[in-house]
């Protein structure tokens, strides 16, 4: 079960402003496995996420401390160039946000910008991240709308093709599925069972049926501390924490 | 008591809501008087005579506002060339890329600049920009100008502008949702790529409205434009010449030499000229502004 750590968080505190939001959080994320961040709302998962593609710095009065190595290497060592950093995660938020452009150029977009430019390679990135991500089908004679036109299921799709096209190593999800009907819940459930074998997957969320159904590994938070962290099987059968057990068996929420 | 009370309230409510309608039906009523008090000159004179022959002598009877049209789109037009690129490119800064200590900062300084009364911006214009072009602009097209000139206007008129298109297209860039901006620099683009690609892409409408509603605001200005543009009647051929913008047409004759036939129904027409440009532009941006506001909440 245990496989190479794919991203190690070590020490790792942020606060905003004088609010704490994380303290001194220290896991290891394996390796092409889907790792589940549960807990309740407010405890700091979205947080973490947000702390691995440095998106937190852009939020004023943000502090951090501590590291996060991603195939080694610090990510927030002066100097990184926070644009290579990002392009190596696919985000996919809460709410999905087409950009403001057509399907294809929602999904050209990442590929362009790191400097792609011929015609017919770019045709077929896109008819391939849009098949990864099970679109294509639904898409290929419109794919010259506005994306704002797709359904709100379609749109999440959209974005997860949009993040797969920049090539990235890791899938950061929060809470990918809570703006979606359960039809398109199920579709995106099922892609990332799929996408597993070749990413490493972080998904952030508040069901937990969702997190039984889908992760290898499991992260349990609360109040911005990391109670527990281990194997699904270990921390949903056999939990070693008072907290967690009484959130599994669904006392606090 | 209670009676007494309610019927208060009753008062109150239904006086409110009659001065509220009245400051409503103003603009109507305005327009309505000018339209009446124009009317006389537009029995007499086809409308395409009155807009666009060069001709003004009241004494003969000649009525042609085209120098005066001119006059106010030259002013205008240079004005929206100067201040579009300035005050966008400041917004991008003030929105996007500066800390927000910087930002708060510099807010009420931007917005402390629409409150200056427009006479002062006039006098600063008189001492400063008018020796600016005599001195050291048209100089340098090898021209020789007064100073008083529709560039020197339009510079002035450049300046009053910005707060408002700021303020305005501020607004509109806090309208673009944080996660659109975090879906493309989770892509790795840079925040120059997410301003161009992104932000400004979803905020068109609205940087144009912002900018027609600046334009509007410079197409009537009256007392710092009287006071720089020279005030000649004639097109200007020329940055460097000088101008008759429309309201300083209205704000220097109007009640002055009242007796020839005509003339204030003359006067009263490019009144509704102003009006009437003044008024579109004003809705159409603010149709726009009120949808994109629709959109955040």
């Amino acid at each position: 079960m245990q496989t190479n750590p794919h991203v190690r968080v070590h020490d790792l505190s942020v606060s905003y402003g004088s609010t704490p939001a994380l303290n001194r959080i220290s896991v290891d994320i394996p390796e092409k496995q889907i790792t589940a961040v549960i807990g309740p709302s407010g405890c700091g998962k979205s947080t973490l996420l947000r702390a691995m593609n440095r998106l937190l710095e852009n939020s004023d009065g943000v502090s951090l401390s501590g590291s996060i190595l991603i195939d080694n290497e610090n990510i927030y060592d002066p100097g990184r160039d926070v644009t290579e950093i990002r392009k190596k995660m696919g985000l996919l938020s809460q709410k999905p946000y087409p950009l403001p452009m057509s399907i294809f150029e929602n999904v050209a977009y990442g590929p362009r910008i790191h400097g792609m430019k011929k015609k017919n390679e770019m045709a077929e990135t896109v008819r391939h991240y849009l098949t990864i991500s099970g679109l294509w089908e639904e898409v290929k004679d419109r794919l010259h709308e506005p994306a704002s036109r797709l359904s709100i299921g379609q749109q999440q799709r959209l974005c997860l093709a949009r993040g797969l096209a920049v090539e990235p190593e890791i899938i950061l999800a929060d809470e990918p599925t809570s703006a979606l009907d359960p039809k398109s819940s199920q579709k995106i459930e099922a892609e990332f069972k799929h996408l597993k074998n070749r990413y490493t997957i972080i998904i952030v969320t508040h069901i937990l049926r969702q997190a039984r159904r889908l992760a290898d590994y499991v992260l349990f938070m609360y109040l911005g501390e990391l109670v527990e962290h281990g194997p699904a099987a270990q921390i949903f059968e056999n939990p070693q924490h008072e907290m967690t057990k009484e959130y599994i068996r669904g006392i606090i929420s | 008591m209670t009676a007494k009370r309610t019927l208060k309230d009753l008062i109150a409510g239904k006086a409110m809501f009659l001065i509220t309608a009245g400051c409503g039906v103003l603009v109507l009523v305005m327009a309505l008087g000018l339209l009446i008090r124009a009317w006389p000159i537009m029995q007499i004179k086809p409308l395409h005579e009155l807009l666009f022959s060069v001709s003004w002598s009241p004494m003969k009877g000649d009525f042609g506002m085209l120098p005066f049209i001119m006059g106010t789109l030259w002013v205008t037009g240079i004005a929206i060339v100067i201040a579009v690129p300035i005050s966008l490119l400041t917004s991008i800064y003030l929105s996007e890329f500066a800390l927000s200590r910087i930002r708060e900062l510099s807010r009420p300084f931007i917005d402390l600049l629409a409150g200056i009364p427009s006479v002062i911006y006039g006098i600063w214009g008189v001492i400063v920009i008018v020796p600016l072009v005599k001195g050291r602009l048209a100089p340098l097209f090898g021209v020789s100008s007064t100073g008083y000139s529709v560039l020197a206007a339009g510079i002035v008129l450049s300046i009053m502008i910005f707060p408002v298109i700021i303020h305005i297209t501020m607004e509109v860039f806090q309208a673009v949702p944080a996660g659109l901006r975090e879906a493309s620099l989770s892509l790795g683009a840079t925040q120059w790529q997410t301003v161009k690609h992104v932000v400004l892409r979803r905020s068109l409408p609205g940087i144009i409205a912002a900018n027609v509603l600046g334009f509007s605001r410079a197409f009537g200005e009256t007392m710092a434009v009287l006071m720089v543009a020279g005030n000649i009647t004639k097109i200007p051929g020329s940055v460097f010449d000088p101008g008759y913008p429309l309201p300083a047409l209205i704000a220097n004759n109007y009640g002055e030499m009242m007796s020839i036939p005509l003339y204030d129904s003359a006067l009263m027409m490019s009144a509704l000229v102003l009006f009437v440009v003044v008024i579109f532009f004003n809705v159409i941006s603010r149709y726009i502004l009120h949808r994109i506001r629709l959109r955040i909440s």
